[in-house]
């Protein structure tokens, strides 16, 4: 399996680095859809211009990365390329490895209960067999390498790549079942851009599900855990940020950075959903909107948790999907990244409604971005409203892929339980329906 | 020979460093020191060259007679020598008030005529002091309160209409920006210095009738090392000093009116009669200003007195009017005559500058005078004509003086300006762009250094480290760079730099920037027409057009024209470039609502759809009764009956 991997990376940093070598670089890189405000390479390039001139970067509005970042770039700004393709190596490295012992996992899992004898005896089509799980791992690295979403990202040296990198560390740690190492990364990716800090959950029921403590709110296992891992993930935060605060001798930082993130004060046309709704704002109605648009990015946590509690897998394909889809300064990296776990539920697909809109719609949109941001931008023969609209399309395709994928996979786990062809009562093909 | 031009560039390259030394020095504050010393040695030579070219004037021309006192530089810049010379004016004895008024006309090489009234009230009182000042007579009480309540040591304002062209017109006297500037040092006891310049900005606004009310801490700006006090005092720490501009302000009537109420005579008498504004406006270029400083009163400096300069400034295009023959009068201009000095004024003159001229070849001027006058004006030496309205022999038998000037022959160049500036944005779209300033050293051998100051407003995002100075071909490395970003609806970029102009250069500074998107109600009325940049400011020290004539025509006494003399190798200057009108993304103003929706739509779908997964579960459709089945059995069940 080593050798199809190395040749994978192999085409992918060749592709990379031809890329930055051609004159599309500086093209890409100036991109709104590849880059926001937090991630432009040009922006932490004036971040660490402004150090060298004596001025703290965070004094002005144009930085908003993480103090964190700009001393990695200190050392690593000739490096750069290397760097961003090396992030993308591991994160497509780690996902292969997580996804390959996930599979293992689900694997034995559905032997327990097969042995066990806990499926209807007509879901045997819904039975995963290790041939067709072999490859899933190579096609995760391979949805990720050679993504368009994520080549563009790598070449505009968007730091989204580090963040992902950052949050696959992160879901290798936890499925390989590192306590230390997942609230490590975990809070690491929270410092980066707040929004991680939903997986938590996810991590704490995969964590518990491997230590076989049930999730039992009166039981004292339970809480200890909980308590271990909060204690592990605060503590690391709590020396993450000191560190920062050390490294530059202030919290300039905090409001400049997460401030920066949750109150949206720069309305940069990009592919998300708040930049043109907050242009347009009513300026009395603009902090009630502000903190629905938040909220609804962490709200999602506890219902999907509550639902999934047996699949945290899942749930963190739903939380990074949820994310990218309502955070602030969305990228097409974020996409890339709950992207590349589209194969791991390839066992879904029979069970999909409009996956062939949904990829038509996103393939279109994906081509027209550019060409209505030319013609409002340079031709001056469109207006903004069209970039909005074409926005507003690809979210829409977005949640009604991520729906579409979780009504599968709730529904497949109904049949598991409940049998593959149902009858009614009167003997009937049934139909199933949401009720 | 040789040797001579030899040690004649050593000592050019002294000096050049002794500059870079100084105006290097100038951030800091034993500026305001080396100022005055500077100055007085000016002063010295002044006299020195006076008598020099005394000396060789009677010969060519006997009848004309020169003026008995040095001409007070006012029209200088200030900030280079001024100072000093108001010294010499205010030593002879004199009440404690005086005002003074002149009108400087210089006609201009392009066929413009370029006219600059300066009204001047000295007034030896301290409004500092614990005791209310109550007593107002020639010093306007409206702008006597002001200095008194807000604390003010140095105040400056400016209107300006129009763009002044270096490259047709020469310097003007006093520089200006497009639209207004004000540029304010508060004494050092003030406290909250951003709650007394709003309130200063608002007052003011009520007084000059101007959207001064406009400015606020989003084109306000602390310039480092631009703008120092040009008066007395030696407190330069720029967190007391103020600087904002409007670009886009428009200056008309409205704002002339109270700026001529602050004179004594209002424009009832003296030169103020000629400011009629249906004649200023109709001009090329129009710039009034007020500047209040605290000046010496004495050689010692021992007591101080406060000085407020009126000036205006206009350029009337003659040609269009003119059908081929040109000639211009005052009252042409002005649609007056001048009939009488302003009583309360000590001093009332008319300036006409003849040095182009000075054999009557190209223009005459009439009625003739002998009263002639030689003043150092921006490193020139210039001749004028004088016409003291004090003396009632001016006004001759018609009592009212109509100058009239005749033009002959029209050619004759101008001496390129030894440092101009233009800017310009570059780049097409509506996302990045990049802002160039081209700075030009005309100086044939001298190199100097300049200060460029740029404010540029936060929706503008410059990128600090795309900055490149380049002259020559070559990377020039500024040796201060003084940077402020900005911060989002909050203050704007300032950028300050110290440059060095290699000699006869164009030195080019590029910066990137990226248009940001912003809220709908925080366009303009016309977001389509654009956003205006204020001028960026070049202030220099610069070497003197007399130093750089060594190889003069002219006839000069041997003994003079030798070592080009450091009192007069530089001067001070100050130069504004274009403003610039920048375009920026808008979105759509009549669909707030729409996109409120659309957007909420969007999430409610979102949201919609995963709370549909979340609540519900599986259930098998069992086909539902008929209508008339189901009602069958609410009846039966009202029975009593168990249902169908």
């Amino acid at each position: 399996m080593a050798a199809p991997l190395t040749l994978l990376l192999l085409v992918a940093v060749t592709v990379r680095a031809a890329l930055y070598r051609s004159s599309l670089a500086d093209l890409i890189s100036e991109r709104v859809e590849v880059v926001s405000p937090l991630t432009a390479w040009k922006r932490v390039v004036e971040g660490l211009a402004l150090l060298d001139l004596g001025v703290s970067p965070y004094s002005g509005d144009v930085f908003h990365e993480t103090p964190l970042i700009i001393y990695l770039f200190h050392f690593l700004v000739d490096y750069a390329e290397i760097t961003f393709m090396l992030a993308d190596v591991i994160t497509a490295v780690a996902l292969y490895l997580s996804v390959k012992d996930y599979n293992k996992q689900v694997f034995r899992k559905q032997k327990y209960a097969l042995e066990a004898d806990r499926y209807p005896l007509d879901c045997l089509e819904l039975i995963r067999s290790p041939k067709e799980m072999q490859y899933i791992p190579l096609k995760v690295a391979m949805f990720y390498l050679l993504n368009p979403f994520t080549i563009l990202s790598c070449v505009a040296k968007s730091t989204c790549g580090l963040n992902n990198a950052v949050i696959a560390l992160f879901v290798l740690s936890t499925i390989k079942g590192n306590v230390l190492l997942s609230a490590i990364f975990l809070s690491l990716a929270t410092y980066q851009s707040i929004y991680p800090l939903t997986l938590c959950a996810a991590a704490l029921l995969y964590l518990l599900q491997r230590q076989y403590i049930p999730v039992n709110l009166r039981r004292f296992s339970f809480w200890w855990f909980v308590a271990q891992y909060a204690f592990m993930y605060l503590g690391s935060l709590f020396v993450i940020v000191g560190l920062s605060f050390f490294l530059l001798g202030s919290w300039d930082f905090l409001p400049s950075v997460y401030g920066f993130i949750l109150s949206v004060p720069d309305l940069t046309p990009n592919i998300g959903l708040f930049w043109y709704f907050f242009a347009e704002m009513f300026e009395h109605f603009r902090l009630f909107f502000l903190c629905v648009f938040q909220i609804n990015v962490f709200f999602y946590t506890v219902p999907l948790s509550i639902k999934l509690k047996e699949h945290p897998v899942f749930l963190i394909f739903m939380q990074l999907a949820v994310i990218s889809i309502f955070k602030s300064y969305p990228t097409v990296g974020d996409i890339a990244l709950y992207m590349a776990f589209l194969p791991v539920w390839s066992h879904l697909h029979r069970f999909l409604r409009n996956i062939f809109l949904v990829s038509c719609v996103l393939l279109a949109c994906s081509a027209l971005f550019p060409v209505l941001w030319h013609l409002w931008i340079y031709a001056g023969s469109a207006n903004s409203n069209f970039y909005y609209a074409i926005t507003l399309l690809f979210n829409v395709a977005q949640i009604l892929l991520v729906s579409d994928y979780f009504y599968a996979f709730l529904r497949r786990e109904h049949h598991l339980s409940h049998g593959l062809y149902l009858k009614r009562k009167d003997g009937s093909e049934a139909t199933l329906v949401l009720k | 020979m040789a040797a001579h031009r030899c040690s004649l560039s050593a000592l050019l390259l002294i000096i050049c460093s002794l500059l870079v030394f100084i105006v290097a020095d100038s951030e800091k504050a034993t500026l305001t020191g080396d100022h005055h010393a500077t100055a007085v040695d000016n002063l010295q030579t002044v006299t020195e060259t006076e008598e020099g070219a005394a000396a060789e004037e009677p010969a060519v021309e006997e009848e004309r007679r020169w003026e008995e006192t040095v001409v007070e530089e006012a029209t200088a810049d200030k900030e280079d020598t001024s100072a000093p010379e108001t010294v010499v004016q205010s030593s002879v004895p004199q009440p404690k008030d005086d005002f003074q008024e002149e009108l400087v006309i210089r006609p201009l090489h392009s066929g413009d005529i370029y006219a600059s009234f300066q009204f001047r009230t000295l007034w030896e009182t301290d409004f500092m002091r614990g005791n209310k000042v109550s007593h107002y007579r020639l010093f306007p009480k409206s702008l006597g309160q002001v200095i008194s309540k807000f604390s003010v040591r140095e105040l400056h304002i400016s209107f300006t209409q129009g763009y002044w062209r270096t490259m047709q017109w020469g310097q003007p006297f006093l520089p200006s920006p497009p639209g207004a500037e004000l540029w304010v040092w508060f004494q050092d006891s003030v406290t909250d210095v951003d709650g007394t310049w709003k309130e200063l900005t608002n007052v003011l606004s009520g007084i000059f009738c101007a959207s001064l009310n406009f400015i606020d801490s989003t084109n306000t700006v602390q310039p480092s090392a631009s703008f120092k006090p040009l008066g007395i005092g030696n407190v330069t720490d720029h967190r007391f000093l103020r600087y904002a501009t409007l670009p886009r302000e428009i200056v008309c009537t409205e704002n002339l009116t109270p700026w001529k109420k602050l004179l004594p005579c209002g424009s009832k008498a003296g030169l103020a009669v000629l400011l009629k504004s249906e004649k200023l406006f109709h001009s090329s270029f129009h710039s009034q200003a007020v500047h209040i400083r605290p000046v010496c009163q004495d050689w010692q400096c021992k007591t101080t007195s406060w000085e407020l300069r009126q000036t205006l400034n206009v350029v009337f295009d003659l040609h269009t009017p003119g059908q081929g023959k040109l000639e211009w009068s005052l009252f042409k201009m002005f649609s007056r005559t001048l009939t009488e000095a302003c009583p309360l004024a000590s001093s009332s003159k008319i300036y006409i500058d003849i040095t182009d001229d000075p054999q009557g070849e190209q223009f005459e001027v009439s009625p003739a005078t002998h009263l002639l006058s030689q003043a150092m004006v921006l490193g020139d030496r210039r001749t004028f004509s004088v016409y003291d309205l004090t003396q009632q022999i001016t006004f001759g038998t018609v009592r009212s003086l109509n100058l009239l000037i005749r033009w002959k022959s029209s050619e004759g160049d101008m001496l390129r300006p030894l440092l101009h500036a233009e800017r310009y944005v570059a780049g097409y779209g509506l996302q990045t762009g990049e802002i160039h300033t081209l700075m030009y050293n005309n100086h044939p051998y001298r190199s100097f250094p300049v200060l460029l100051l740029d404010s540029v407003p936060w929706y503008l995002r410059l990128y600090i480290h795309t900055l490149t100075v380049t002259s020559k071909g070559k990377d020039n490395k500024p040796s201060y760079i003084h940077y402020q970003p900005s911060k989002d609806r909050v203050r704007p970029h300032l950028l300050e730099m110290l440059v060095q102009l290699p000699p006869n250069s164009v030195t080019e500074v590029t910066v990137q920037f990226e248009r940001a998107l912003l809220k709908w109600t925080e366009y303009t009325p016309d977001p389509n027409h654009g956003f205006y940049v204020g001028s960026s400011v070049i202030s220099s020290l610069v070497p003197s057009i007399v130093a750089m004539d060594t190889n003069s025509t002219r006839e000069q006494p041997l003994f003079s024209s030798f070592f080009p003399c450091k009192e007069e190798s530089s001067y001070f200057m100050r130069v504004y470039t274009e403003p610039l009108l920048v375009n920026l993304p808008t979105p759509d103003f009549s669909m707030p609502y729409n996109v409120i929706c659309l957007t909420c739509t969007v999430v409610a779908v979102g949201y919609g759809s995963l709370y549909n997964l979340l609540t519900r579960s599986f259930q098998i459709e069992e086909p539902s009764p008929g209508l008339a089945k189901r009602i069958a059995n609410i009846i039966r069940k009202m029975r009593g009956v168990p249902p169908l």
